[in-house]
């Protein structure tokens, strides 16, 4: 017992610590280990998608041309069709994912994902909403519909999370409260999604299912900005954030008694999760399994008893520019990436759950 | 075997309950009722539900493109003398009416029992991938052997949910350990997704497909008769006869599988009787009328805010409540957009989903 009082605070076993002014941490080797594996293997996957295609480039060239090399047509497919759509692909994987877990952290169930905020049920159904109108019935015409899917599938988003929000709330928000609210809400949004697939005709059907599925197709820098700033001022915000993430886990009493602003901290990463996920859904569509399943996978890769920020938003990166090489050369016809990702990541989820099978519950 | 526990546990649950008269009660210090209330309004909820489901029945039989006055319909049921009224009650909507009742009833209870053995809120019927996998045999039953009936449809997709359900559970439990809800809800999500993925692929390669697909895949009792709805009867009577049996070891296992081991419950066979039940009636439910997510999801939740978590109420307080919301949505469905109808998916969210975060934000929350 003694021994236990004379310990220095804030010491875990087997886990030196870190401190720097006001803070302090753990040095957990295997988070970093797993962390930059799957940092090596984006940049890898990356490069590969690049050179890949109709017209190979080698991955030589392909960082040739990256600082400036290679001859015009290669400078032209790299710099303006594969590089914007691999870091499209980069960037909506990892704010997914990182999404993912922060919703699955802060509603305390590994079956959360951003569409319990309500989030992608919202864009998807104004996406549809304008792909629908736009084709027959002339409401939104053909230009105004293309430029305007991903502005409405953002708004949509937005509004939705806003709403589940403004109905979840009483006096606080509550992690169980919040999630019926979503289901409830998102059970709306779905309606009336394939209500609109169903009067839809099947040529529009078929458009707003590739949407619904999450593609890569053609997405250029205008994709990639909005999505790259987003992570430049969320990854930062939800980092910092992480510290109430594990205070969270607790009771609320407990995160209360603990200094931690339980409402403030928790309506601020709902926040943050929301806008990763809308604007990564305006960016490509839903593409919900990574969302859902990245935050597990990681969990278990690193051991952690809930999802991990950084190695969730490495690994739903690396996760969907696999799916999207795959996607793009594994068939002769292009598949929408949205498909590829479950084929590829369900299969390791499921070896991970039966490789050790353990009562990981967060 | 264990009555003075219970007697202990229905005090504690009445502190929980809000009072059904005053939804707005604000929330102050606890205040106890007598177990004899609890027991009373529990007997309340039931005989309502089988009221409001007398109602819906024969609204379901009277309301449609042809609407039919009640005392046709009464005639029509019991003294029959052929004419066109006799024709569209008996052979139509009777059949109808039925397997709307059974669906809702399976679908209510399979709920009820997820969420049950999985304590986790966002369970639904679907989560061990029986949804998913009869959509994905459907899918390649049309697109493969370009089937188009409804007919066809609903032994591929009883064929589906059982090897989808099979695969889960195999793969759930291959692990240490065996099979735990989290290990089952998330290989349930991982094959459900697989399953989604493969069958999105299908319908995008062929328009045709998707054509065909996307009016099954919404959810509808329209154009079901006595044929389909005698296929699915006898999975949906043994699956309710499970479920039945595993309300009171869900009970023990509400408290941990440790506590409900202790006091001499098999919890193994508890898993098992409680997931064949569920895959029987969500798999029958399936088959039958399509992915219908929203009772399984969300009608447990409602039925527990007025029965609280024991689950000999709450099994058949969420399968009555289940059939009485599925038949008032599909009555609903064929008034809104006369003379044509609205699939009973849609118009379920539309009218529940509503109803549901009314209940949600108002009252105490009754958590698994």
């Amino acid at each position: 017992m003694t021994s236990l009082l004379e310990r220095p605070a804030g010491r875990v076993a087997g886990r030196p610590p870190i401190r720097a002014g006001r803070f302090s941490g753990v040095w957990r080797a295997r988070m970093l280990a797993v962390t930059l594996v799957g940092l090596g293997m984006v940049m890898l996957v990356a490069a590969v998608n690049i050179g890949l295609g109709d017209f190979p480039i080698s991955i030589v060239e392909v960082l040739a041309v990256l600082v400036g090399g290679g001859d015009s047509s290669q400078q032209f497919i790299v710099l303006e069709l594969r590089l914007p759509r691999t870091l499209t692909g980069l960037l909506v994987g990892a704010a997914l994912a990182l999404s993912g877990a922060i919703t699955q952290a802060v509603a305390r169930n590994p079956l959360a994902s951003p569409d319990i905020l309500g989030v992608t049920a919202g864009a998807s159904a104004t996406a549809v909403t304008v792909i629908v109108l736009g084709g027959s019935s002339g409401v939104v015409t053909g230009f105004l519909a293309d430029v305007g899917l991903p502005i409405a599938a953002l708004l949509g988003g937005l509004g939705t999370a806003a709403l589940v929000y403004a109905l979840a709330y009483r006096r606080g928000i509550e992690g169980y409260r919040l999630v019926l609210v979503g289901v409830g809400i998102g059970a709306v949004a779905t309606a009336i999604t394939s209500w609109l697939l169903v009067i839809a005709s099947i040529f529009e059907a078929a458009r707003a299912t590739v949407w619904l599925t999450g593609s890569l197709n053609a997405r250029g820098w205008e994709h990639v900005m909005p999505v790259g700033l987003a992570l430049l001022v969320l990854v930062p915000v939800a980092l910092l954030l992480a510290f109430a993430l594990g205070v969270l886990q607790f009771s609320d009493d407990t995160a209360r008694g603990l200094g931690m602003r339980v409402n403030l901290a928790r309506t601020m990463l709902i926040l943050v999760a929301v806008a990763l996920a809308a604007i990564a859904t305006a960016s490509a569509g839903p593409i919900v399994f990574v969302a859902l399943v990245v935050p597990q996978i990681c969990q278990r890769l690193v051991g952690a008893a809930r999802p991990p920020l950084l190695a969730s938003a490495v690994y739903g990166a690396l996760l969907t520019v696999a799916a999207d090489l795959i996607a793009r050369t594994a068939l002769g016809v292009e598949l929408p990436v949205g498909v590829v990702t479950a084929i590829l990541g369900a299969p390791y989820l499921l070896y991970l759950l039966a490789r050790r099978n353990r009562g990981v519950t967060a | 075997m264990a009555s003075h526990y219970w007697v202990g546990r229905r005090r504690t649950v009445t502190t929980t309950l809000g009072d059904p008269a005053g939804p707005t009660r604000p929330e102050g210090p606890l205040q106890l009722h007598r177990a004899g209330s609890l027991h009373a309004r529990r007997v309340t909820l039931v005989v309502t539900l089988l009221a409001l489901l007398v109602v819906a029945a024969l609204a379901s039989l009277a309301v449609g493109a042809k609407p039919i006055p009640i005392e046709l319909v009464w005639d029509a049921i019991w003294s029959p003398t052929g004419t066109e009224n006799d024709i569209v009650v008996r052979a139509l909507r009777a059949p109808r009416t039925v397997l709307g009742i059974g669906v809702g009833i399976a679908l209510g209870v399979a709920g009820a029992l997820m969420q049950g053995h999985t304590r986790n809120p966002l369970a639904d019927p679907g989560l061990l991938g029986v949804s998913a996998g009869a959509a994905f045999f459907v899918v390649i039953g049309i697109f493969a052997l370009g089937m188009t009936s409804l007919y066809s449809y609903v032994w591929f997709a009883f064929v589906g949910a059982f090897v989808a359900s099979v695969l889960v559970f195999v793969l759930g439990s291959l692990g240490r350990g065996g099979p735990t809800p989290v290990t089952l809800a998330l290989a349930g999500v991982a094959v459900s997704a697989l399953l989604g993925a493969l069958t999105s692929a299908l319908v995008l390669a062929d328009t045709a497909t998707l054509d065909a697909f996307r009016f099954w895949a919404v959810g509808s009792l329209a154009g079901r008769d006595a044929a389909i709805a005698g296929q699915v009867t006898p999975f949906l009577l043994v699956g309710l006869v499970l479920a039945a049996a595993n309300a009171p070891a869900l009970n023990l296992l509400a408290l941990g599988e440790d506590v409900a081991r202790g006091l001499g419950q098999n919890v193994m066979l508890a898993r098992w009787t409680g997931l064949v039940a569920i895959t029987l009636l969500t798999g029958a439910a399936v088959a039958a009328c399509g992915p219908i997510g929203f009772v399984g999801l969300v009608v447990p939740h409602v039925a527990r805010f007025f029965t609280g978590p024991d689950h000999r109420w709450l099994l058949p307080a969420s399968g009555l409540a289940g059939a009485v919301l599925l038949l008032a949505a599909d009555v609903l469905g064929r008034v809104l957009v006369r003379p044509g109808e609205l699939q009973v998916g849609i118009v379920l969210a539309f009218v529940g989903a509503p109803f549901f975060i009314a209940l949600v934000s108002r009252r105490k929350l009754v958590s698994l």
